[in-house]
């Protein structure tokens, strides 16, 4: 069942050549604006309960506009938004609270401004100052508090009632990391108990690890609506576009989606995985010896080029990656060549499924002058047939000596 | 207008928390915290005084006091007051608030209600003090004093009105915020607050009349200093404006609302 529904939505910003036209049109003398900027262009989608969705764009991609017009601050020129329940949002904390108020007036303020009655603030204020954690300086003026110390307050309150949809905003990644593990806990219990996320970051890492879905939006669309780590592909590649590159996306058997991007003086011709005896496998057993062959072809001469690959775990969280500037092969290649790069390793990764991402570049970063980048360029699975069970995605087999003393 | 009311009682508490943090913020602040509400308006008072009371003592007609002339300052300038903030802070609610209307889903008019409130109290607390000045000065307090509660009810109702429209249209064009002050200072004048009506020649009195503000401080003067009965014209003429300025403002806070948070 969908909780929240977006329907045509958009949201154009109106400038008048004088203000008097927009007061004018409230009376119903219609004056055409001077200038009307589309930040929304008809976004369709809906969300169902208990899902987690990431919204990701550039900057001036709409994506604030449309969580203000979910929060309900804003309002859509057109098209329209149906929510099923409360929405709470978490963006940018605490900026209602006042510094001169202590914490607990601080919280009994925005609780009351978030519409919670007072008999009902005093029933959620003890858990409040639980989860805040800090203590004697909950009855101290908030202008003494960190940075730290006001999230933990702002969250508390945002999230002393459970909503159904939660928006949560890049607002999450300050405050240290034992609170941080908190909110999220915080997050996931509500998210079991049905709420549905909606987050917002530039963090591939917390969309990818908490998102069930992501929507990429461009110039007030959405570009595409699809698997985390596939959106996050392409956002990453069309982040890179801005340098003049080029991205292509390709839609491999079993319905993830390859993006490749790249200004394109060498391409990557053929990934594969081979085992010890030569033979392309994709399953791979811990520990088993395997090489990665990287074809490349070269299409205008180069000053130099680079080959990078990166082993990606089933979040795409990076597990090993390397290059051959770092093992000190750069080559200065010719119009026209194919070079096949082999890199030999064990493979000492636990068991799960693995990607690789392949790129030729220049220097030791494929920021500065990107040939080609290619994410999920090829996918496999280790398996542990042969070794004792461990958990994990490194495999770091230990010697075990046990002494018993008296 | 039923459903405002109604999301405003659904929001007292926020109503109740905000005008009692305004306090406190007040409070904790400076040294001399909430007194400033008085000190301020009797600085004023002190001041207007020393200079004209030399001037005006002899022209103040029907008060038997030494005092005359503060009593007829303080009663003046309590209405004043009441006026003035309320509009000043009303024009500025939007956009001093800027920041929570982007972000909190809440109904906006809670906002201008907050102020009204604290500009009540404000007035509240001058009234209070304005009681132990009389008593001081030995000038009668008559249970007429009493009829100044629904007079500053009225008197805020009237403003509140001015407030939402100068708020509502300061959002969008901000010049107004710089106009109004000015406009505030020539109705100052050309009241009869700091100087006896007698004065001024009486062919100017029917366009003194003109302003709502003459019957306002007119009104107080007659409760609150020479124990008169009102003038029901006075009284009548502030309720039509009410009557006639709060659809309007009500209109234009709803039209603007849409486009409000679009621009601030």
């Amino acid at each position: 069942m969908s909780v929240l529904r977006v329907e045509g939505l958009s949201k154009s910003f109106r400038s008048y050549r004088h203000e008097w036209h927009r007061i004018a049109g409230w009376f119903g003398l219609n004056i055409a604006p001077a200038k009307e900027v589309h930040v929304l262009r008809g976004l369709d989608f809906s969300v169902e309960r208990g899902s987690a969705v990431g919204i990701v764009g550039e900057n001036g991609a709409g994506k604030s506009t449309l969580l203000k017009i979910i929060t309900g601050t804003l309002q859509p020129t057109a098209g329209s938004v149906h929510i099923d329940g409360r929405v709470a949002a978490i963006l940018e904390l605490g900026m209602g609270f006042n510094g001169d108020l202590t914490g607990r007036e601080n919280v009994v303020n925005t609780a009351s401004m978030m519409g919670i009655g007072s008999d009902e603030i005093s029933a959620l204020m003890p858990g409040i100052e639980e989860f805040a954690g800090i203590n004697a300086y909950f009855e101290q003026p908030m202008r003494t508090y960190s940075s730290g110390m006001q999230m933990r307050v702002a969250f508390a309150v945002a999230t002393a009632r459970r909503p159904e949809i939660l928006i949560v905003d890049e607002a999450l990644s300050v405050g240290d990391a034992y609170f941080q593990h908190k909110s999220f806990s915080r997050i996931r219990e509500f998210q079991k108990q049905g709420t549905t996320l909606l987050l917002v970051s530039h963090d591939r890492a917390s969309i990818v690890s908490l998102c069930d879905r992501v929507l990429l939006l461009s110039d007030g669309k959405v570009l595409m609506d699809g698997h985390p780590q596939d959106v996050m592909d392409l956002y990453n590649a069309l982040i890179a576009r801005k340098e003049g590159y080029e991205v292509k996306q390709v839609v491999l058997p079993g319905g993830r989606t390859q993006t490749t991007s790249g200004t394109g003086e060498a391409s990557i011709a053929a990934v594969e995985l081979l085992n010890a005896a030569g033979e392309r496998i994709e399953t791979v057993s811990v520990g088993e010896p395997v090489t990665l062959r990287v074809m490349a072809d070269i299409h205008q001469d180069l000053p130099e080029m680079v080959v990078g690959y990166m082993i990606r775990d089933r979040l795409g969280q990076p597990i090993f990656g390397t290059n051959t500037f770092h093992l000190q092969r750069i080559l200065a290649p010719h119009k026209g060549e194919r070079i096949q790069y082999s890199f030999s390793f064990p493979a000492n990764l636990g068991i799960g499924n693995y990607s690789l991402a392949i790129s030729l570049h220049k220097g030791d970063e494929h920021v500065a002058g990107n040939y080609e980048w290619r994410d999920l360029a090829y996918v496999f699975t280790v398996v542990n047939p042969a070794h004792s069970p461990f958990v994990g995605t490194a495999w770091l087999p230990p010697e075990l000596e046990v002494s018993r003393a008296g | 207008m039923l459903g405002l009311l109604r999301s405003l009682w659904s929001f007292r508490a926020y109503v109740a928390s905000s005008i009692l943090a305004d306090f406190k913020t007040r409070f904790v602040r400076s040294r001399l915290g909430f007194a400033w509400v008085v000190l301020n308006p009797l600085a004023q008072v002190s001041i207007y005084a020393f200079i004209l009371s030399g001037l005006m003592a002899s022209r103040i007609p029907g008060i038997d006091n030494t005092f005359g002339y503060a009593i007829y300052l303080l009663s003046g300038l309590l209405a004043w007051n009441l006026f003035s903030e309320i509009v000043d802070r009303l024009m500025k609610v939007f956009i001093a608030n800027a920041n929570v209307i982007k972000k909190v889903r809440f109904p906006r008019i809670v906002l201008p209600v907050i102020a009204v409130g604290t500009a009540l109290i404000n007035n509240a607390a001058l009234l209070v003090v304005m009681c132990v000045l009389f008593a001081l000065f030995g000038h009668p307090i008559t249970p007429a004093i009493l009829l100044v509660v629904p007079a500053a009810l009225l008197v805020s109702a009237f403003a509140a009105c001015i407030g939402m429209i100068l708020g509502v249209l300061n959002v969008f064009i901000r010049d107004i915020e710089q106009v109004v002050p000015i406009l505030l200072q020539v109705v100052f004048w050309f009241t009869p607050i700091i100087y006896p009506v007698n004065i001024i020649p009486e062919r100017f009195h029917s366009l003194l009349e003109l302003s709502p503000m003459f019957h306002i401080v007119d009104s107080y003067h007659r409760l609150v200093v020479y124990a008169q009965p009102l003038q029901w014209s006075s009284v009548l003429y502030i309720v039509v404006l009410v009557l006639i300025l709060l659809p309007l403002a009500m209109f234009l806070f709803r039209r603007a609302s849409a486009e409000m948070v679009d621009v601030l």
